[in-house]
């Protein structure tokens, strides 16, 4: 029985079952690795305001001393939309999506931290 | 009011076409009776058929058959014009795509084996396209395309073997043995 089967692959036909598993390997290592985010960490005051998963979009609102963040997540990224802090850092930091990386309004005391199953790198001590 | 006729002038190319698409045709209801962990993950049994026609009459006559599936399939099912529909339609098109150029490969060296796992890859490659861009247009589904192309491998390297083994009759086309 094996070797009926095994005759019917040629020597080309094991560079594709290569190439294949190759390819399978490749996209599970990218796309499983757990570099990609899972979860959202809110912070306000420097308590954890709210951790939401990054699987559904919605829009959230986080109270600070100088008035209301507006988080959103959408299509598993996040990003401040408004923030009332004058100089506008956070918002301008745009969309995160990897594992670590963290979007802080410093005046207003809000933060977005994305978490996943492991931290590739950390933008605060790299 | 006489009862009026109409012909259609049928080559012998037509026939054997059209019982090809048959034989892919019970294939495919065969398949549909067997339950799936995840919905998109099926044998592709189908393609056997395609495989075969392939090796034996060429990319035209596996073309036909391979359209012909899945149109005529989607009236038995139901689901004529449907989401499910146009999946199967894309991954049929960019699976015969590939098997235009893979059926170029070197014989001495490539076989049933090589052309059923690219069309498996082309096959799930066209139908995640229309998913994404069309059907859910959300970056989480790139969690499930390591399973489909796991899925493509195995069942890409199965079905191809099995057409093998069907055109491996002592150098007698077995398609032919059967009509």
């Amino acid at each position: 029985m094996h070797t009926v089967t095994l005759r019917y692959i040629k020597l080309g036909d094991w560079l594709t079952l290569l190439l294949g598993s190759l390819c399978v390997v490749l996209l599970i290592l990218k796309l499983w690795s757990g570099g990609l985010a899972d979860k959202a960490v809110i912070r306000s005051g420097g308590k954890i305001f709210r951790e939401v998963p990054l699987s559904r979009d919605q829009q959230i609102e986080v109270p600070g001393p100088l008035g209301v963040s507006i988080i959103s997540i959408q299509q598993r990224k996040a990003r401040i939309v408004s923030d009332p802090s004058p100089r506008q850092y956070c918002v301008r930091q745009g969309w995160l999506q990897q594992a670590g990386e963290i979007a802080i309004c410093l005046p207003n005391q809000v933060s977005v931290e994305l978490t996943g199953s492991q931290k590739k790198y950390d933008s605060l001590n790299y | 009011m006489t009862a009026s006729i109409i012909k259609l002038d049928t080559s012998a190319e037509d026939h054997h076409i059209a019982r090809m698409a048959a034989v892919a045709l019970g294939l495919t209801i065969l398949e549909n009776a067997i339950p799936s962990p995840l919905p998109g993950v099926k044998p592709g049994l189908a393609n056997i058929v395609t495989l075969i026609v392939l090796a034996r009459y060429g990319w035209r006559a596996a073309a036909w058959v391979s359209l012909l599936r899945v149109v005529a399939g989607s009236l038995l099912f139901g689901n004529f014009l449907a989401p499910g529909f146009f999946l199967s339609l894309s991954g049929a098109l960019c699976s015969l795509l590939v098997l235009a150029f893979a059926q170029h490969l070197p014989v001495r060296w490539f076989g049933p084996v090589s052309h059923s796992i690219y069309a498996a890859f082309a096959h799930i490659t066209g139908q995640m396209l229309v998913v994404y861009l069309w059907l859910i247009p959300h970056a989480g589904i790139a969690y499930l395309i390591p399973i489909f192309a796991a899925a493509a491998l195995v069942f890409g390297t199965v079905n191809g073997l099995i057409a093998a083994r069907f055109m491996d009759n002592g150098g007698k086309p077995y398609m032919e043995r059967l009509s």
